[in-house]
């Protein structure tokens, strides 16, 4: 069996999809039901979406769409945006969520991944990094405006929330992010190699040759967006996917 | 009709819109009348052993579901709708719905493997099934497991598939008409799809 999960990575903003480029100028892609059904096609093993406006609006995760999109995925389904409490994850699992990412709150205080692994599994309790380089092209923990006394230690944040119960790592890199010039290999491998739970790297896959090179330093899961929704040099919209034969050349 | 069995244990969604997807029409219903009529049932379900097992008795629907298994109407269950069909579980204190002899327990693993068994897993099939006909146009399939607990059957003849996870559970069951799957077809795409063709086919 292909071990090496490639997981597309899908951004919700106003009940919309959109596209990122380093965090930012979002762009508008379609509906994300629509997009599920054409992942669904595809035969995607795994979905991930995020909701990227959730915490910052400080609002909940939109529960209802969340169950619309679960009811329409023929396959497990990650979801991150708004989570501050125990009662969200609880509630995202009893709606047919199958993994539950946690980022700024864990951020803050890693107990809730903790309490969440306990009862659910560190399996299904994700906790997603956002890195961004300092002036010094050092590796850091990307500053979340609303997190007082955030911490910048990379490695050391990733290693305690492992020890915290998250079952994977998901590592996004923001200078990266929708860039489509490959990921950030230096820091997939740092972490990889600092970890013994599944590490995905994300941000940056332009070609399929990238989701190699991410495996061939460590990364267990790779996942992309624009990879996945753009074709062509114009970046036309267009949902796709390789085939599994195409994976497992790549991959195996 | 098709009949999923809603007794308030996870969203049975994916389930409908996959068997739309194949072609067939569902109805996802609590109500006794419905069921009673059902020709085919799909007792699907995540949580607690006997949280289900008592909601499905104040709904009123253990006799009902059993009458159903007796009168050969092809039953699937899915999931914890595949452990409610044996006689009890290590997970709780009720008794289950007795539809195919066994009892279901917790998993006890050696080091590296972790519970709940969550993940793509392969199914090596025991005995030649309706339920699996077609697969061997797939060169490998697979199916999407979370559990932490997994059937043990009294009797082997019982047993059609088998998963392995640090040793062989098993993870298909059948007796007569009645049916139970471990993983999830619905969060199986195409492998999911042809399973549940294949039961909605059943005559």
């Amino acid at each position: 069996m292909l071990s090496t999960r490639v997981i597309p990575v899908l951004l919700l903003r106003n009940k919309g999809l959109v596209k990122t480029t380093r965090f930012d100028k979002s762009k508008y892609i379609g509906d994300p039901i629509n997009a599920v059904k054409l992942f669904n096609d595809k035969e995607v093993d795994e979905l991930v979406f995020l909701d990227i406006d959730a915490g910052k609006q400080n609002r909940k995760p939109d529960f209802d769409l969340i169950k619309n999109i679960a009811s329409e995925c023929f396959m497990p389904l990650g979801y991150g945006g708004g989570i501050t409490e125990y009662e969200d994850i609880a509630k995202l699992f009893a709606i047919g969520v199958e993994k539950v990412i946690i980022n700024s709150a864990a951020l803050q205080d890693l107990q809730l991944v903790s309490q969440a692994s306990k009862v659910f599994g560190d399996q299904s309790i994700v906790v997603s990094v956002d890195v961004q380089k300092n002036l010094w092209g050092k590796h850091q923990i990307y500053s979340h405006a609303k997190i007082k006394h955030q911490r910048s230690d990379l490695i050391g944040y990733i290693q305690e929330a492992q020890n915290a119960g998250a079952g994977e790592i998901i590592i996004n890199a923001v200078d990266q992010d929708g860039i489509m010039q490959g990921y950030d290999l230096v820091l997939i491998q740092e972490v990889a190699a600092a970890t013994r739970v599944p590490v995905v790297a994300c941000g940056g896959a332009g070609t399929l040759a990238d989701l190699q090179k991410a495996v061939a330093v460590g990364a267990s899961g790779v996942a992309a967006g624009s990879l996945f929704i753009y074709h062509g040099p114009h970046k036309a919209v267009l949902i796709n996917y390789p085939t599994q034969q195409q994976l497992k050349e790549l991959l195996q | 009709m098709i009949t999923i069995i809603d007794y308030g244990m996870g969203n049975l969604g994916s389930i409908h819109n996959m068997i739309k997807k194949i072609g067939f029409q569902s109805e996802i219903t609590d109500n006794a009348e419905r069921i009673r009529a059902a020709s085919k049932i799909i007792l699907p379900g995540v949580g607690a052993f006997d949280k289900a097992m008592s909601n499905l008795e104040n709904l009123n629907l253990i006799e009902l579901i059993r009458q159903k298994a007796t009168a050969k109407t092809p039953l699937l269950g899915i999931c914890l709708g595949m452990q409610l069909l044996a006689n009890g579980s290590e997970e709780g204190v009720l008794p289950g719905l007795g539809l195919i002899p066994g009892k279901v327990k917790q998993f006890v693993l050696s080091s590296g493997y972790k519970v709940p068994h969550m993940g793509w897993n392969t199914v090596d099939y025991e005995q030649e099934s309706p339920l699996f006909e077609g697969f061997e146009r797939f060169e490998e399939a697979r199916f999407y497991f979370v559990h932490s607990y997994h059937f043990v059957c009294d009797d082997e003849r019982h047993i059609l598939g088998r998963t392995d996870y640090g040793a062989a559970f098993t993870s298909a069951v059948q007796s007569a008409q009645v049916y139970g799957v471990q993983f999830h077809p619905e969060k199986s795409h195409k492998f999911g799809m042809q399973l549940l063709k294949n039961f909605i086919e059943l005559v």
